[in-house]
């Protein structure tokens, strides 16, 4: 059985008396340790999905299961359950909270999942570590760049073992050359053994994963698996 | 999720604002140090007000004569002349339970001693009026029963009186002139300092009732009329069947037919405690009250930062949302947020209370008293006006959709 199963999954927004359609029908099968990609233009639906598939929303129909459970009729409070033991999130604007350091940002996961203090700052000294950020654990976002402030949340998305990794436009505020080394440390987080599905409108970065699902108009019009492009 | 970690996240972002955070409270620092002062000073005055009253002693009963009718005129109570030397005798014979009845007039003179004089307030009554006032002999003695009903001319001093007119010396056997008639001094009380009305208690004199009435206030009173009659209760739980005992004698007296009013009123100190104490207590709800509306102030303050505060960090809650809080822990995390604000404010304030009523007390030499329970109710108070008033903006934190909150700029 794969990991997650989508089944007919729809989302209709009504905006007035406007009804549209994010998602309109799609059918995916994601397997534990697959890196894949999503494009297509803006509107087409990607974004929905992920936020299905992360449980930060709800299908207006269809099924998605995430090993067997029946995620689409989660409650609020099983659904931050799912998010906080199940999804690490990256997202294009990084979403660091400014008053803490980088080691507090990664720890924060860990507290809503009940870890000790001690236990936590362990853990957030490793991941910070892991991304390559072991000297800068004091810092506030505001003394990182960029790329370093990506790093720390991605060190966070990792914080509570996710299963996996949803990444929405990663490199979208990054200049190239940090932008690739973002993307090489999830191809290496993917060949440990972890589950990557970035969401991008380009191309290129879409090209370094292996498995690429193109979306339009809230429908799955490519769905192809390649080696990937360094 | 640990209750601790919230209490934490609460603490960092009032820290993170400290003018903005200590602004907020200010609201109800006010509230909270002006419920706490209005208790303190309401409390004050209550017990001023009794000790007042209690000094005059709570198993007293005092009879003043009330309106009389003379033609179309009404005269105030007190003025009327309907009580009398018999009056007195009577309520002594038939009313039981009884420790002295003690009858009064009383007038201002001036007492002429050699070389010196000093205006002061003359008693006449009759031995009893010791044990009905609680007044007690420091040297010489009390006339008797009988020099009372004689109308001999013999004077016991205050201390205040004896110091102004002889200083150290000793002021027994010495002579004073009061209008003119010689008066000798045989005994000197003891010292009863201030009433609790702020008047000297030892600035008098008493004399035999009727030497005063007929020398000193003279035509102005019938020969048989006195202005009071205090009647002590032997027990102070038997207050008021004494007094209507008395009631009940003296309509007997003065023939006053069932239905008819009064023509005397009589006052049970007990009973004049009481009302005085609910009404203080009444004032001090009020007080307290209006008060209070500025810790609504205080607490509607609170809920504007709040609602400012949860726009601000809308993305924050969106984040924390992303990585597995539950509405739940949002909820708590701002009403704590609320609730420490508040509740700093209340501490704060009462501190301040505390301070405000020790300094009114000092200013008007008023008693301080901060009731026991000023501390844990300003608290309460303010956890609850936290609580209240964070309400609404942790709500809407928490109804957030964690999308659109990642998404807000």
């Amino acid at each position: 059985m794969a990991m997650i199963e989508v089944r007919g999954l729809s989302k209709i927004y009504h905006m007035g008396e406007e009804e549209v359609v994010a998602l309109g029908g799609v059918d995916l099968a994601l397997e534990r340790g697959e890196h894949v990609s999503v494009t297509g233009p803006s509107g087409s639906g990607k974004s929905t999905l992920m936020n299905i598939l992360g449980g930060l929303d709800r299908p207006t129909s269809g099924e998605y299961r995430f090993d067997g459970e029946d995620i689409a009729h989660f409650t609020d409070d099983e659904l931050a359950e799912f998010r906080r033991r199940r999804i690490g999130f990256v997202f294009q604007s990084f979403q660091l909270l400014p008053r803490l350091s980088a080691l507090q940002n990664v720890e924060l996961p860990m507290i809503y999942a009940g870890l000790s203090a001690g236990q936590r700052r362990e853990r957030a000294a490793q991941l910070l570590e892991r991304v390559g950020l072991g000297t800068r654990k004091g810092y506030r976002p505001t003394q990182l760049s960029g790329g370093q402030q990506q790093r720390v949340a991605i060190a966070r998305a990792l914080a509570n073992n996710p299963e996996l990794l949803l990444a929405d436009e990663p490199t979208g505020a990054l200049d190239s050359q940090t932008g690739r080394d973002v993307l090489a440390l999830f191809r290496e987080l993917n060949r440990e053994g972890l589950t990557v599905m970035v969401v991008t409108h380009d191309p290129a970065i879409a090209a370094q994963a292996r498995r690429r699902i193109a979306f339009l108009d809230g429908l799955i019009v490519e769905d192809k698996v390649t080696e990937p492009v360094a | 999720m640990r209750f601790y970690e919230l209490i934490r996240f609460a603490g960092g972002a009032i820290v993170a604002n400290p003018m903005r955070s200590a602004l907020t409270s200010l609201g109800v620092v006010i509230g909270v140090a002006a419920v706490v002062m209005m208790t303190s000073i309401g409390a004050g005055a209550q017990q001023r007000v009794a000790g007042a009253i209690s000094g005059l002693g709570t198993n007293l009963v005092i009879v003043t004569p009330n309106f009389q009718r003379a033609g179309a005129v009404s005269q105030g109570a007190g003025f009327g002349q309907t009580l009398k030397d018999s009056d007195a005798t009577a309520i002594s014979k038939e009313v039981d339970g009884v420790a002295a009845v003690a009858p009064v007039v009383r007038g201002q003179v001036q007492l002429a001693a050699e070389g010196t004089n000093w205006n002061t307030s003359i008693q006449g009554v009759t031995p009893d009026y010791l044990t009905a006032r609680d007044l007690s002999i420091a040297e010489g003695r009390m006339f008797d029963d009988r020099e009372a009903r004689q109308g001999r001319k013999v004077l016991v001093v205050g201390q205040t009186v004896a110091r102004q007119l002889w200083g150290d010396a000793d002021p027994i056997g010495k002579r004073v002139r009061v209008r003119n008639v010689p008066f000798d001094v045989i005994g000197e009380l003891a010292s009863k300092g201030q009433s609790g009305f702020g008047q000297d208690q030892d600035d008098v004199v008493l004399a035999p009732l009727p030497a005063v009435r007929s020398r000193v206030i003279g035509r102005r009173l019938r020969a048989d009329s006195v202005q009071n009659i205090y009647v002590k209760a032997a027990a102070e739980d038997d207050i008021d069947r004494v007094q209507e005992d008395v009631t009940n004698v003296l309509r007997d007296q003065h023939r006053i037919r069932a239905g008819e009013d009064d023509d005397f009123q009589t006052q049970n100190m007990a009973s004049i405690l009481a009302a005085s104490q609910a009404a203080l207590s009444t004032f001090t709800t009020l007080l307290a009250a209006v008060a209070a509306v500025s810790l609504v102030v205080g607490g509607v303050g609170i809920m504007n930062i709040m609602l400012v505060a949860v726009t601000e960090r809308t993305r924050e809650i969106g984040l924390r949302m992303a990585v597995g809080a539950k509405r739940s822990d949002i909820l708590t995390q701002f009403s704590l947020e609320a609730i420490t604000l508040s509740l700093a404010g209340g501490l704060i304030g009462l501190a301040f209370g505390v301070l405000g009523a020790i300094g009114v007390a000092r200013l008007g030499s008023w008693p301080a008293a901060v009731p026991p329970w000023a501390g844990p109710l300003a608290l309460v108070f303010s956890v609850i006006v936290g609580l209240v008033f964070g309400a609404y903006p942790s709500w809407r934190a928490a109804r957030l959709d964690p999308i659109e909150a990642l998404r807000r700029e």
